[in-house]
């Protein structure tokens, strides 16, 4: 390879990077906000801020720390532990599904493991919203920053309990799903199909939160029941075609 | 510190592990393009109704009052819908509910 070519993979990198700590400040915000509020619920089940603030950094996961601490404070079992995490963090695993084919097939393991580690609702989201293959470098820029921010959270949060106010924690909560919204809208504008799936989705996901028995279905095992079927419906009645594909990388 | 929290490491580390195993695997082992017009149709789909499924209703109910959170659900879609930048319809998004709960809305 020439140092030409070399300096181009370089210059592209430290572009993918810079483009990922960008759209990942937003993510950062929300993330302090949130993990703020977890921060506070973790030192009343009286967890110290040392375990609470790794907690945060070695799980990044809203929903699953939020459980952890129910199932810590009840003295279960370790495999009451592991399970609880794998059904909430499920929703992850279709997610990484996604991500192996927006990754080149060609990137190595290495660069496959570090980006796993920053597999989060909002982080993906912004991940498939790319253009063309994933660059690992963007997620790298985007970790970088909404890591330390979903740490320092919780880290605040114990410390700190209740100063920031509330209607601050308000508005900035708003931020993760104008986030989601972002990714969602201009994709169903273009492909009537997602259109119709993104309606139903919503549809169903309000239901499921009225319906009886139904509501009393834990949101993480609700997110993936909801994903999976209405995924696969929308997979049979409206197959992508090649040619769908095509105009998605125009 | 009670008892309860004696091991809480051990349960921060199996929580840990068992997370990133679900994260890494997939995107580890699936080297090649997915074929199956089925599975492939399904993995497309995924993202935009799993996300879906995690804002609505859940938006409306994340800020103070439920008029506020209307409030920035319907101007995330308007900006959204005019293809605005992420930060840009999360900014106003907030900053709408910012301003409306200031107003006692």
């Amino acid at each position: 390879m020439s140092s030409e070519q070399t300096k181009k993979i370089k210059g592209d990198r430290a572009k993918q990077f810079k483009e990922g700590l960008r759209d990942g400040v937003p993510i950062a915000l929300g993330y302090l906000a949130v993990s703020f509020t977890l921060g506070i619920q973790a030192k009343e089940a009286g967890m110290g801020i040392t375990e609470a603030t790794v907690m945060s950094l070695v799980n990044l996961t809203s929903a699953g720390e939020a459980a952890a601490l129910t199932t810590i404070g009840s003295a279960s079992s370790y495999l009451e532990m592991a399970v609880s995490q794998l059904i909430i963090n499920l929703r992850y695993m279709l997610m990484s599904f996604a991500l192996s084919q927006k990754v080149a097939p060609e990137l190595g393991v290495l660069h496959r493991m570090c980006m796993a580690f920053g597999v989060t609702d909002e982080i993906f989201g912004i991940s498939v919203a790319r253009e063309g293959h994933l660059n690992p470098f963007y997620n790298y820029g985007a970790m970088s920053i909404t890591i330390p921010g979903w740490t320092l959270g919780t880290f605040l949060g114990v410390l700190m309990g209740n100063v920031l106010p509330d209607r601050v924690v308000s508005a900035l909560s708003l931020a993760l799903y104008g986030m989601f919204l972002a990714i969602i809208v201009p994709k169903a504008r273009e492909d009537r199909h997602v259109l119709i799936a993104v309606i139903v989705a919503m549809a169903a996901s309000w239901l499921c939160t009225k319906l009886p028995v139904i509501r009393e279905i834990p949101a993480g095992t609700q997110i993936i029941l909801l994903t999976v079927i209405i995924s696969l419906a929308a997979a049979v009645a409206f197959p992508v075609n090649e040619e769908q594909e095509a105009s998605e990388h125009e | 510190m009670n008892d309860l929290w004696h091991n809480v490491w051990i349960y921060i580390a199996i929580m840990a592990v068992v997370t990133y195993l679900i994260r890494m695997l997939p995107l580890t082992l699936l080297r090649k393009e997915i074929k199956n017009p089925t599975l492939k149709s399904f993995l497309y789909y995924v993202p935009y109704v799993t996300l879906s499924v995690m804002t609505f209703p859940a938006i409306l109910h994340a800020t103070q009052s439920i008029y506020s959170g209307a409030a920035g659900f319907f101007t995330a879609l308007l900006l959204a819908y005019r293809k605005k930048s992420l930060p840009v319809v999360a900014v106003c998004a907030c900053t709408v509910v910012f301003v409306l709960e200031l107003a006692g809305v």
